[in-house]
């Protein structure tokens, strides 16, 4: 019955939507989100079993449409950060899984060695700045490499991925008045999944309807529903271009988090008739269901995909359970830049102390 | 090889303009950076000389400042963002210390935050309590972040010249009462190194270290002791992360006798850090205990009797070598 809602859904979205044939991208888009929701899975999974470093694990599950949409309209050289619901981006932006799971537990083999984990993951060769556990705490860099862009003429833009929790944090609105001051090709990302920690949204701002307060910086500025994946990578095209272009923007996506703030959490302050609701306004379904709707996909080609892309996951649990922790020693590598000096370890400096001729 | 009169505000500014004319790449942000020229004048005209688009000028958003600078550091630019005063750090500490100190650790060395964050700090001014503060320990307990804290015009010009070429985020803080300092000095000649202290002055007795405008504070005093045959050491210690502890140690290994001097309050400060490391690995060779000659434990007043009373001067320096070194130097 879900499902024939969905596709029901679907086709009224669909009527009158110009490529809805061959050149539409959502079969490219589903594939995005699938493996994301996948993802997001099995890191529950490696949780499960201890095999995580810790609990600080946000699954960005019911967000998809967020992360496959605005990244289809990123390019090489451009960069951008999220927050700590990031996962999904950065694998939207070509993460390679095994070394994403590979950090979440803590790993030598994972994108930081170990060392940052799910909420401080980073790969400056895809443009990754940096995952952040400071709620808004990147939103700033993006103005910073907007500058970068601008001093040489690189034409890239740079988007700040984060929550709505991040729109009640004062740096965000100083990071949108100096984007939209200076004309800097940056986006602003706001995934509303209605919840910052267990404060609803409603009870965090008396006016909810965050593009506003963006359009007043003078940004261009847009709400969409985080439903339908096409209509997020529609108005991320417009409004990545027209950044790219000198004119900043700022999307907000309206989608709901399906589970928990992070791993331990249950979610009690919800209410479970709210949640069920939630949960039927699934990107992934929704995009399913269009596909098959649309004759794009059959549902045995799709079982198909979600199979492989199951495997695929499977494998990224496996490859970090075989990984070995980072070495004791790689502790005090990298404050400071490698030809620096590392600093002194403690118990060096107690011999030290208590050395006597 | 030729001498010139400088000011240390001067010196400031020939640091910036020549790193910028050397390096495309360097940038200046921050409040009042530009037409304005900088609240105490550092910067000048350097945006008639480089444009709107190298020294830009922001809105009041500290925070977003240093942000932008972290950002533009990890994506190609040399950006020397200014915080007007360094009482402001608070505002920015998240953008400071989670941020740019951190970002290399986090993301396993991937990549450094190559930028400079110049602010002031001190008494001098009657500011009062918040344009008046020292608040160099707070970059100091902070892992991933040097310190550079300039007490003469030389030092202003090299150790800006030398943070603008450092992979890691430095943030230098010059002393408000010292801009209009003038000394003659040969930029042409070899600077002493980044993290190396500079002796100041050698003496028998005891060894002062210090920094930023208490340097001239100690010298002051170290003159008047020694017009009463003390002879004190004074050990300008110019960057405090990475902090150049071996020429203390030797030092204080040589006269037995250490105190540390700093204009921020004494608790939990730069001065508790230094004096315990010297009574830590000198311990052997110490005649008195380190004593620590700091900031009282209380916010500046704008009353410049309160401000002058609230931190070292060479009187409170002088008299408190003449009580360590009592009965044990001749008269």
């Amino acid at each position: 019955m879900y499902e024939a809602d969905l596709r029901a859904t679907a086709g009224r979205n669909m009527a009158g939507r110009v490529g809805a044939g061959a050149n539409t991208r959502l079969p490219e888009l589903y594939r995005t989100m699938r493996r994301i929701r996948t993802f997001e899975e099995r890191v529950g999974e490696l949780f499960v079993r201890g095999q995580s470093a810790g609990s600080m694990l946000h699954l960005s599950i019911g967000e998809e449409s967020a992360a496959a949409g605005v990244c289809a309209h990123l390019r090489d050289g451009d960069s951008f950060t999220t927050h700590h619901r990031g996962h999904g981006i950065f694998l939207a932006r070509g993460a390679d899984p095994a070394r994403m799971m590979a950090e979440i537990g803590g790993k030598e083999a994972g994108y930081c060695h170990g060392k940052g984990g799910s909420m401080h993951i980073a790969d400056m060769g895809l443009g990754h700045l940096g995952a952040n556990a400071i709620v808004g705490g990147g939103i700033p860099a993006v103005v910073g490499a907007g500058l970068s862009a601008r001093h040489h003429k690189t034409g890239a833009v740079s988007v700040a991925f984060f929550g709505d929790g991040a729109t009640g944090q004062g740096i965000l609105y100083e990071s949108m008045n100096m984007a939209a001051l200076w004309g800097l090709p940056c986006v602003f990302v706001c995934i509303n999944n209605q919840y910052g920690m267990g404060t609803n949204i409603a009870q965090a701002t008396a006016n909810p309807n965050l593009h506003e307060r963006a359009a007043a910086f003078g940004l261009a500025a847009e709400t969409v529903d985080g439903l339908d994946v096409e209509a997020v990578a529609e108005a991320a095209e417009r409004l990545v271009e027209g950044a790219r272009a000198g004119k900043p923007a700022f999307l907000a996506v309206s989608c709901y988090r399906f589970y928990g703030h992070a791993r331990k959490d249950k979610s009690p302050y919800r209410d479970p008739v709210e949640e069920e609701a939630g949960r039927r306004q699934d990107p992934v379904a929704f995009a399913r269901a269009a596909l098959i709707d649309r004759g794009l996909e059959s549902e045995s080609e799709l079982d198909r995909l979600d199979g492989e892309i199951g495997a695929e996951m499977d494998a990224t649990i496996d490859f970090t359970v075989a990984q070995t922790e980072p070495p004791l020693a790689s502790m005090f590598r990298d404050v400071y830049a490698p030809e620096e000096p590392e600093p002194e370890p403690v118990r060096a400096r107690i011999d030290r102390v208590l050395a006597r001729d | 090889m030729a001498l010139q009169e400088l000011t240390y505000r001067d010196a400031l500014r020939k640091a910036l303009a020549d790193a910028m004319t050397e390096n495309p790449d360097v940038v200046i942000l921050g409040e009042e950076v530009g037409r304005y020229g900088g609240a105490y004048g550092v910067t000048k005209d350097l945006i008639k000389e480089f444009g709107a688009e190298r020294v830009i000028d922001t809105p009041i958003s500290e925070p977003a400042i240093v942000g932008a600078a972290v950002g533009a550091a990890m994506t190609g630019l040399r950006p020397v963002a200014e915080l007007m005063y360094v009482d402001f750090i608070g505002m920015t500490m998240d953008q400071l210390a989670n941020q740019a100190a951190k970002i290399r650790y986090m993301f396993g060395g991937q990549i450094g935050v190559p930028m400079v964050l110049r602010t002031q700090g001190g008494t001098g001014r009657s500011a009062g309590a918040q344009h008046s503060q020292s608040l160099e320990a707070y970059v100091m307990h902070t892992p991933g972040l040097r310190l550079a804290m300039p007490a003469t015009v030389a030092d202003a010009y090299h150790l800006l010249r030398m943070a603008l070429t450092k992979p890691d985020p430095v943030v230098f803080i010059e002393h408000k009462a010292l801009y209009t300092m003038k000394e003659s000095v040969d930029l042409d000649a070899e600077p002493l190194a980044w993290g190396k202290a500079a002796v100041r002055r050698e003496g028998r007795d005891l060894v002062i270290v210090t920094y930023s405008r208490q340097l001239h504070y100690c010298m002051e005093a170290a003159r008047q002791l020694s017009a009463r045959g003390i002879e004190a050491t004074v050990i300008d210690i110019r960057t405090l992360n990475p902090l150049d502890f071996d020429t203390i140690r030797a030092h204080v290994e040589r006269t037995g006798r250490a105190m540390v001097v700093s204009e921020g309050v004494m608790t939990a400060g730069v001065a508790a850090e230094l004096s315990a490391r010297i009574t830590e690995e000198c311990f052997d060779f110490l005649e008195d205990p380190v004593v620590r000659v700091a900031g009282e434990d209380i916010p500046i007043s704008v009353s410049t009797a309160l401000e002058a009373g609230s931190v070292p001067g060479p009187q409170l320096i002088a008299d408190t070598a003449l009580r360590m070194l009592a009965g044990r130097v001749p008269a």
